[in-house]
């Protein structure tokens, strides 16, 4: 999702969605905030009460002295309420304890992702980037308001008062006030147009590892969708077809209908969906439908048949996405030439928390509660169904439990099938869709399938001349509304971490074939670089050894013109010691890429464990991300970003046969367990740098450093993924 | 006649089958939610709760045959090796989004009233059956020696 900047097309939400054309300039308006819910968990509505203080979209302050900060991004893990609260309260010079922080509600004009247009939607990595000057100017705002109120009511210049941790002073009247206190007189002062922001040196909160701010996540306390309870609350289960594109045909309900706590049975686009009074009943009930299905225009190939197809097409030239130099011409006269193919399986988010999403009608709209990361999609696609405007689709953002990307969707996927439900439902009670983990691992959009192909030739020093990638896979954003991006028929997904190679070759082509096959598919942690920066940083190594060089000196030499890659590259191999001595049977192996504007490097070291086997010991990490926020924070992405990027290395993968997913759940669906989770040792480039994301680019790097130490260890590289069996 | 279940001290008689997993009893009926839904399968220790001091999935431990018996779930936990593993896990910063938490907590207070002084290996051998996608798993394994610490 590099590419994201203002290329999401609304228009094409409005296409896509039959009743929503007018939403285009409505949907700019404010949303009413009648109808908001009275009471419960996921109240989460940005709303000021009368006595409080709230000068822009993004602070409030209350008598009671609590500071409340709105954020526009969900929390999913990545620490995204933390580092929002830390730019304002930076800023604002309140006191860290005294803030709080909220989910926005769902607003394209003020919650606006300002790299993206005007919608709202969290990905990318663009939570930090997009936000850094909107909330550290939201806080200096409303620091201003705070000190001319002060001003007021001591009759003293605002250029004597200070601010320190929530209370305002003046030094020579002895005269201090809490922001609490002075709140409403606040409130009745003029928003300012311009502030001057700190300079860094001035920084108290930013770059501090400060405490976060999702709390409750220690007690059970804090609330996720699946945690939603409401008096009258129904749960529903949805019996989907098997294969992609498959639809009922018939149902026989019958048994289900016995089921005690069974309420209703619906047949609905996505499938057959069982209403209950809690989890088990639905579940029983969906075990006892009898439904046949229409596979007339499903998907039906198997993992197998698409290999192949994909394989085939290696042997034409696709759709040129860079094309330097004359790459033809040069391998073709050259001796030392290598060639290597590389295998990527479909692969499902499997976060945490399965999907869900809690819906009720309204006489006004509809009101949903999730861990909504889309939300101006979300509204349209929802208000499409129902024939609403989009703005009248409230949407409660609660925190979510992983994404990964999945909940990301432009096809709003689970979103649309709860108001599917809540639709077909004669009564307007509150519903809550739950996923099974088997709906989850098999509910489709999962990082596509690829096959790779690369190929050089190496100059009389060894270094490469000639490079040409060759990438076969279908297309994330074509077809939906992010398919603004595409360029010249090229999805930038597909091609990210490959058209951009940073080493420097002479001749340099990449080119792709977009496959239009109907599995649905989505961005995965990292999107194009799971697999540009596997097949890239591994087949480098393979050359550099066919150089007889080094894999560090190798890149180094290739890598003059990219001096934050040599940055990060050095400083890992510096602290895991590359060079130096290894014990028997270690290992290490390096890989460094660029994603989302953020540089990793890793270097992995790897034991002998047996049986030809080999056991994880040890990630070295480096990133520079610019400046750092919150450095604890950093640390905890780059290391949740390897143990995430280690399970599609060692053992996940989905696999189709005729067309229905073979895996179901954990025992199937195989992801990295504490006990092959190696010791991880981050470090930060120090940068002055504006920031940039670390949610997504701690992934990518693992899989190709680990490789590089078994080729290291067994002079074999392996090309396709997961690699499993070669790890414990 | 109710289903007798005792959870964190407190009887509760529930009109619930005698196969439903004592998880959906838990979260549906007695709307304690901390004890979290992952995978229904014995496969990721979302689901955690403590049947007379011991870790249990509750999402295959069927109602009926836990009646009468002592089960704490993540809002009970009282003891002083809870209260440290709930410190460690605070003061190590563990958590990201969270969801597996009470599970992971849950196991390393089940583990830490066995075992005082677990080594690396009896960490990794013991919390392996909870799954963390956020990989979590080097602050756990970090928290839960400082825990350790703490009650020594
Ligand atoms: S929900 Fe019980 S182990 Fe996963
Ligand atoms: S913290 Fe997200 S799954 Fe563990």
């Amino acid at each position: 999702m590099t590419m994201l900047n203002n290329h999401i097309s609304r228009r094409a939400f409005i296409r896509k969605t039959t009743h929503g054309g007018a939403g285009l300039t409505l949907a700019l308006t404010l949303p009413s905030v009648a109808g908001a819910s009275e009471s419960g968990p996921g109240k989460t509505v940005g709303n000021a009460a009368a006595d409080e203080f709230s000068p822009n979209a993004f602070v409030r302050v209350s008598p009671d002295n609590t500071v409340t900060i709105i954020s526009k991004h969900i929390e999913m893990g990545q620490g995204t309420y933390t580092g929002l609260a830390t730019l304002l309260t930076e800023e604002l010079d309140a006191d860290w304890s005294q803030v709080k922080v909220e989910g926005s509600e769902a607003d394209p004009k003020r919650y606006n992702n300002l790299l993206w247009g005007p919608f709202q939607g969290t990905g990318g990595s663009t939570a930090m980037a997009n936000s850094f000057m909107q909330m550290r100017e939201a806080g200096a705002k409303a620091r201003a308001m705070l000190v001319a109120a002060a001003a007021s009511l001591w009759k003293v210049p605002a250029g004597e008062i200070t601010v320190e941790s929530g209370v305002l002073h003046h030094k020579s009247s002895s005269s201090k006030i809490s922001f609490g206190d002075i709140a409403e007189l606040a409130a009745a002062q003029v928003v300012p147009e311009k502030v001057t922001l700190k300079t860094p040196e001035a920084f108290k909160l930013i770059g501090q590892p400060v405490v976060r701010k999702d709390t409750g996540k220690t007690s059970g306390k804090a609330i996720f969708t699946q945690d939603i309870q409401f008096p009258g609350m129904l749960t529903a289960l949805i019996a989907h077809p098997p294969k992609a594109g498959g639809r009922v045909q018939s149902v026989d309900a019958s048994a289900a209908k016995s089921v005690p706590g069974v309420v209703e049975v619906l047949t609905i686009d996505a499938g057959v969906a069982v209403l209950a009074n809690d989890f088990w009943s639905a579940k029983k009930g969906r075990d006892a439908l009898k439904i046949s299905w229409d596979n007339s225009q499903a998907f039906s190939k198997s993992s197998s048949d698409i290999l192949k197809s994909y394989k085939s097409q290696l042997e034409q030239p696709g759709t040129s996405v860079v094309n330097n130099g004359d790459f033809d011409a040069e391998y073709a006269q050259s001796d030392v030439r290598f060639d290597a193919i590389y295998e990527f399986p479909f692969l499902a988010h499997a976060a945490m928390e399965p999907m869900n999403c809690v819906i009720q009608r309204r006489p006004d709209g509809v009101e949903m509660w999730y861990g909504a990361q889309l939300q101006t999609g979300d509204q349209m696609q929802v208000a499409g169904l129902f024939g609403i405007q989009p703005e009248q689709v409230k949407i409660n953002m609660l925190f979510a439990g992983g994404s990964f990307g999945r909940r990301a969707n432009a096809h709003s996927d689970y979103v649309l099938e709860a108001a599917q439900i809540a639709k077909a439902y004669t009564k307007a009670v509150p519903i809550k869709l739950v996923w099974s983990r088997e709906d989850d691992t098999r509910g489709w959009y999962y990082r596509p399938m690829y096959v790779h192909q690369l190929s050089a030739s190496l100059d009389d020093e060894g270094y490469p001349k000639a490079w040409r990638h060759r990438i076969v896979g279908q297309s994330i954003i074509s077809g939906t509304a992010f398919a603004g991006m595409m360029q010249n028929g090229i999805d930038p997904t597909s091609v990210e971490g490959a058209s951009n190679l940073p080493y420097h070759v002479a001749n340099l082509k990449v080119d792709l074939h977009t496959v239009k096959d109907g599995v649905p598919v989505l961005w995965w942690r990292s999107v194009g670089s799971t697999h540009n920066a596997y097949s890239t940083e591994t087949f480098i190594d393979e050359l550099a050894k066919a150089a007889g060089k080094d894999p560090v000196a190798y890149r180094e030499h290739l890598l003059k013109e990219h001096p934050r890659h040599l940055g990060v590259m050095k400083l890992a191999a510096e602290k895991a010691g590359w060079g130096t001595p290894l014990p028997k049977g270690r290992f290490r192996g390096i890989a460094v890429h660029e994603s989302f504007n953020s540089y990793v490097a890793q270097v992995a070291e790897i034991e002998e464990a047996g049986n030809n086997q080999y056991r994880i010991r040890k990630i070295t990490c480096a990133v520079d991300c610019g400046l750092a926020i919150n450095p604890d924070i950093i640390k905890a992405q780059m290391e949740g970003g390897i143990g995430y990027g280690l399970s599609p290395a060692l053992m996940s993968e989905i696999t189709l046969q005729d067309g229905e997913v073979q895996q179901s759940n954990f025992h199937n669906y195989r992801v990295l367990r504490i006990n092959q989770m190696p010791d991880i040792d981050v470090h930060i480039v120090k940068s002055a740098e504006p920031p940039t994301g670390v949610g997504e680019p701690g992934t990518p790097v693992v899989a190709p450093a680990v490789a590089n130490a078994l080729f290291a260890a067994t002079g074999k590289m392996p090309r396709k993924l997961p690699f499993d069996g070669l790890i414990v | 006649m109710g289903i007798e279940l005792t959870i964190n001290g407190e009887k509760h008689s529930l009109d619930v089958p005698e196969d439903m997993p004592l998880l959906w009893a838990i979260r549906d009926h007695l709307h304690l939610t901390g004890t979290k839904f992952g995978c229904g399968m014995a496969q990721c220790g979302a689901c955690t709760v403590h049947l007379d001091g011991n870790a249990i999935r509750s999402c295959v431990t069927p109602v009926g045959t836990v009646k009468g018996q002592n089960i704490t779930t993540i809002e009970g936990l009282q003891s002083q090796v809870a209260k440290a593993v709930q410190t460690s896990w605070d003061e190590g910063a563990v958590v990201q989004c969270g969801y597996c938490q009470s599970g992971q907590i849950m196991s390393a207070v089940a583990l830490l009233e066995n075992n005082a002084n677990p080594s690396d290996k009896d960490i990794d051998d013991f919390m392996a059956g909870n799954i963390c996608r956020c990989s979590t798993y080097v602050r756990i394994r970090a928290a839960i020696k400082d825990a350790a610490a703490k009650i020594a």
